[in-house]
């Protein structure tokens, strides 16, 4: 029989994805497939909608065959040359592109040659394609169900959409069919294939309560405030605290006598934010200060990052928590560039909230009233940003920029009143942007993880810790593994911002009172997970980094320091695999000796000590990591792999 | 070390007596005997002895054994050397063939005999007993929740100790618990300062880290002085030195060790040289790519065309067990210098060490630019 099989044309990698698809895929991969875990088949399928930093998840699917000779044949020479000319420039300014040069130049050519048009279309187009993505299910609701809020409908169009998923059983779509090898993930199909119905029905519960819960409030959202040092970012959002009345008129004058008497008045509505006699003394913020408001339509939790370059760290633990970020940078002669040209931390600040996953960004341009509140000023140092967060993969939609002022407090939460300022603008004021900003969806009814970045003794007995809910949803009495040591406990209290709660879910900042564990066996990093779906825990891993700016090259053996969530280890980089190609994902090279200057890479990592961790496709949020060396950050990366 | 007696023939075979005076001279020690030399040194052994009523008292005695090493041990937190090996020369308590571990100990000597002393052992030995003794520099590398003791001598970095404390973060109204803990690692470290750190041997204590950690620490740590009336502390107040780190983990070292301020005060220290070698090798693998090669094989290709201007080798490699393996390297190591180029071979026991271990254990920065080795030969040195 075989030898009558047309083997030489056979089409091994298609067979082979079958294959791949049958034993790889466990029921576990459809339970997550649901509308509203979009992040995840977006991963997999729509990874090329997204612009992100780098474009690590990019497949061979997405290096599609051009087709040079249509290109539009009719142009004159001068045309082609324009036209040449105007996808370079684009090129330049997108990085790696994802649709085929032929569309590319139509786009061009319908802009008339404008690069900057040409650009935005480029960057709609995908934003539409992404959200018509998002849409589908949406609909199928107003049908079913009737409900019409957009927002909190979720736990709806899973049941709708998940009765059609578990017929049709999308295998192509299984994410992570690679993770086990064949043989358990047959055995772990057989094992839960009788569970199946259960979970999905506590998955429709946790959908329902979630929706129960939070329907009615406003929704939560977490911003973190970047920017370079001295840019004046606690002093604006100080001053944005007291003209909402979160901070009472008492303590706001205590403030002003007492920075008066350290000589440093500019600094009262920092000290807002600022609470420690260290902080306050030296002028600077050093941990993530903390606080809430609320706007026309969200509850915003504030996270005020310091900008100084020493605690970058910290910073990163406060973005890793963020839905948005909002970027402060000095409008002052001189200070913006320092700031932003080499050695700034604008830059690195920007890159590395784009890394941790934020892709909504507000630019608070401020300190404009001492360049008095001059339009030319606000222009060029938008034009620098605009073309920069281009680059590090900010769509041109979810930058806003705003001037305004933090100590004057202009245009911050009223429309402005300098005339200066509203002689040429007519925008929102900060808190309009705020009250903009979309929230992400949560991905509630995934196994739960809490990635600790706090632990400290609450009033009653037992400690607590403190962290973001990355996934999934806790209820006071659950029990929880504490991973990568794997201890058990139980939760006796939930809080979130020392509101006593019965449930949290994925997005919150809780912290979590827990009991039937020592405290000084859990530390800073540790995740909290679901015993029944527990983190992965390993020391040694794979993944996909792309490399910034170095000033020396990464080689087998190179010592750096892995930011993963709140954690901080030292980690070495194990081998480099291979050198990828940015944008394509091919690879140019196999075994390179050196990583050099922006350059993507598949590299194995391996840390002092194991560390609980997920693959990126199975959950984004513990997937990502950032490597730092001397107080730089050299590369962000994408585990693909665990090797236990 | 102190070389009492040498003699080594033509033929290189022959001998040294060596005496160790500080823990320091043990890792030269490890560096120098392998595996099939014979080692004679006083030792304490147990003997049995049967009386001819049959009964057996045992003793302790001390006695000189000589013996063929077999294995070698070093215990980097003690600096204690331990060699097992068959005795090879009979004597009233032990009989020949009979298996002793011989401890080597300071202040008593020893003799080392080798088959063949190649190049590198004697430059060893040169170095272990060169008397111009280089500052002897504590370090204390910390950030919040973090802290390390190490002692950087010339040939190693030893990290007496390692504190970790988790420090809740700064909460609204809750501040008291962040300061609180804070205290409590600062004692902590105070502690560990004054229990590993010798000020009669150190000559600057380097205080490193992020932000503003140190200034923190240094100003708790006299106040706590004063108030403790810590005559140690205070008398060495002078030898405290604080450094920018980007971190508080221990390869931040390297940074520290490059600080201005710390190079001038501790410039003949082989870790601070180790230290700007690795540099410039990495900054020539940027710059110049080709001219920077490491691993065996592409060091080897470019010592074959006399490319190589700085070999930077860890001493590791000649510690390994196969002995063609070693000579392999000592030839590299020998025609790298007959072609006049540059030798360093980094202790393994310093940061810079570890990291070039990591790195294959050996690199070259070369002469001239040599076109890069082909993919296949890559990927036979993968691992």
């Amino acid at each position: 029989m075989s030898r009558h099989r047309d083997v030489r044309n056979m089409d091994y990698t298609e067979d082979y994805d079958g294959y791949d698809d049958v034993y790889g895929h466990s029921v576990d991969d459809d339970y997550y497939i649901s509308p509203s875990n979009r992040q995840f088949i977006f991963n997999r399928e729509n990874s090329r909608d997204q612009p992100k930093i780098g474009e690590f998840i990019r497949t061979e699917q997405d290096i599609q065959e051009e087709d040079e000779s249509e290109l539009a044949t009719d142009l004159s020479d001068l045309d082609k040359a324009r036209l040449e000319s105007c996808i370079e420039q684009i090129k330049n300014t997108l990085g790696p592109l994802t649709i085929s040069k032929n569309e590319l130049a139509n786009i061009v050519i319908s802009n008339s040659y404008d690069v900057e048009k040409a650009t935005n279309t480029i960057l709609d187009m995908k934003n539409v394609q992404t959200e018509r993505k998002e849409k589908v299910p949406s609909i199928k609701v107003v049908a079913s169900g009737g409900k019409t809020t957009t927002n909190v409908t979720k736990g709806f169009d899973i049941s709708q959409k998940d009765t059609v998923k578990l017929n049709t059983t999308p295998r192509s779509q299984s994410p992570a069919s690679g993770r086990g090898t064949p043989v358990i993930s047959q055995t772990e199909a057989v094992s839960e294939d009788s569970k199946v119905g259960k979970t999905k029905e506590n998955k429709i519960d946790i959908e329902t309560q979630y929706k129960k819960e939070r329907g009615e409030s406003k929704e939560h959202l977490y911003m973190v405030v970047i920017g370079h040092v001295d840019a004046g970012k606690s002093t604006l959002m100080g001053h944005l605290l007291y003209d909402l009345g979160q901070v009472n008129q008492k303590t706001m004058h205590k403030y002003e006598q007492e920075s008066r008497k350290l000589g440093k008045q500019s600094f009262m509505y920092a000290w807002v934010l600022d609470e420690t006699g260290e902080e306050r003394n030296r002028g600077i913020t050093m941990d993530v200060g903390r606080s809430q408001f609320e706007t026309k339509t969200k509850h915003v939790t504030l996270l005020d990052a310091p900008g100084h370059k020493d605690f970058i760290p910290n910073m990163i633990s406060g973005a890793g928590q963020a839905d948005v970020a909002l970027l402060v940078v000095d409008a002052t002669r001189g200070e913006f560039e320092t700031g932003f040209d080499f050695g700034g931390q604008t830059r690195e600040h920007a890159l590395l909230v784009r890394s941790l996953g934020v892709i909504q960004l507000a630019v608070a341009i401020n300190k404009l009233d001492t360049v008095s509140w001059s339009k030319e000023r606000f222009d060029e140092i938008s034009q620098k940003l605009k073309t920069f967060l281009r680059q590090a993969g900010f769509r041109e939609g979810d930058v806003t920029f705003v001037p305004c002022s933090g100590l004057t407090g202009q245009n911050l939460t009223q429309k402005p009143t300098e005339n200066e300022l509203l002689t040429w603008y007519s925008g929102p004021c900060l808190l309009e942007v705020i009250d903009n900003f979309r929230t992400p969806d949560r991905p509630v009814s995934k196994p739960f993880r809490l990635s600790v970045n706090d632990i400290f003794k609450g009033t009653g007995s037992g400690f607590c810790v403190s962290g973001r809910v990355e996934t999934g949803s806790l209820n006071v009495g659950d029990r929880i593994m504490v991973c990568p040591n794997r201890e058990l406990s139980v939760v006796k209290s939930l809080f979130i911002e020392d509101l006593s709660q019965t449930v949290v879910f994925a997005g919150d900042q809780a912290t979590v009172t827990l009991s039937g564990i020592e405290m000084q066996n859990v530390s800073i990093g540790n995740v909290l997970c679901d015993p029944q779906n527990p983190v992965q825990v390993s020391s040694k891993f794979q993944a996909r980094i792309v490399v910034f700016n170095l000033t020396i090259p990464i080689t087998k053996g190179f010592s750096v320091i892995l930011h993963h969530q709140s954690l901080v280890e030292p980690a070495v980089v194990r081998k480099l695999i291979s050198q990828l190609n940015r944008s394509t994902g091919e690879v140019v090279k196999k075994h390179p000796r050196f990583l050099s200057n922006n350059t993507s890479a598949i590299v194995e990592i391996q840390v002092s000590r194991p560390i609980a961790l997920e693959l990126y496709s199975d959950c984004k949020e513990l997937g990502r990591f950032m490597l730092r060396v001397g107080g730089v950050t050299i590369a962000a990366g994408l585990i693909t792999k665990i090797v236990l | 070390m102190k070389l009492i007696d040498k003699s080594i023939d033509k033929e290189r075979q022959g001998y040294v007596t060596l005496v160790p005076e500080e823990p320091e001279d043990m890792w030269h020690a490890y560096n120098l005997i392998s595996e099939g030399d014979a080692v004679r040194s006083t030792t304490v052994r147990k003997v049995q002895t049967e009386s001819s009523t049959g009964s057996s008292t045992s003793s302790r005695v001390r006695t000189m054994l000589t013996i063929a090493v077999e294995a070698i041990d070093f215990d980097t937190q003690a600096c204690m050397l331990r060699l097992k090996g068959k005795n090879i020369e009979e004597n009233q308590y032990v009989k020949m063939g009979a298996y002793h571990t011989l401890d080597l100990e300071l202040n008593r000597k020893f003799r080392l005999s080798k088959h063949e002393w190649d190049s590198v052992s004697l430059d060893r030995v040169e170095m272990a007993c060169d008397p111009t003794k280089s500052a002897d520099v504590a370090a204390v590398i910390m950030q919040d929740g973090l802290a390390q003791i190490c002692l950087i001598t010339s040939s190693m970095t030893l990290v007496r100790a390692k504190i970790e404390a988790s420090i809740p973060r700064k909460r609204k109204n809750f501040i008291q618990q962040h300061e609180k803990a804070l205290a409590k690692f600062y004692d902590n470290i105070i502690q560990g300062i004054l229990r590993h750190i010798d000020f009669d041997i150190v000559k600057c204590v380097l205080i490193a880290s992020p932000g503003f950690v140190r200034d923190q620490f240094y100003e708790y740590m006299f106040q706590m002085a004063v108030k403790t009336d810590n005559k140690i502390l205070l008398e060495n107040k002078s030898k405290f030195m604080l450094i920018h780190s980007s971190t508080g983990f221990k390869h931040s070292l390297k940074e520290i060790l490059q600080d201005p301020a710390v190079v001038s005060k501790i410039s003949d220290t082989k870790a601070a040289s180790e230290v700007k070698a690795l540099e410039n090798f990495y900054t020539t693998l940027q710059c110049e790519p080709d001219k920077a090669f490491y691993g065996k094989k592409h060091v080897e290709k470019a010592n074959e065309a006399q490319a190589i201007e700085t070999l930077l080798i860890s001493d590791n490699l000649f510690r390994c067990k196969d002995v063609n393996l070693r000579k392999e390297y000592v030839n590299l190591v020998d025609s790298v210098k007959e072609f006049g180029g540059d030798v360093k071979i980094f202790s393994s026991l310093h940061i810079s060490g570890e990291q070039l271990e990591q790195l294959t254990g050996v690199a070259a920065i070369l002469r001239f630019p040599m076109p890069e080795l082909d993919e296949d030969d890559d990927e036979s040195d993968g691992d």
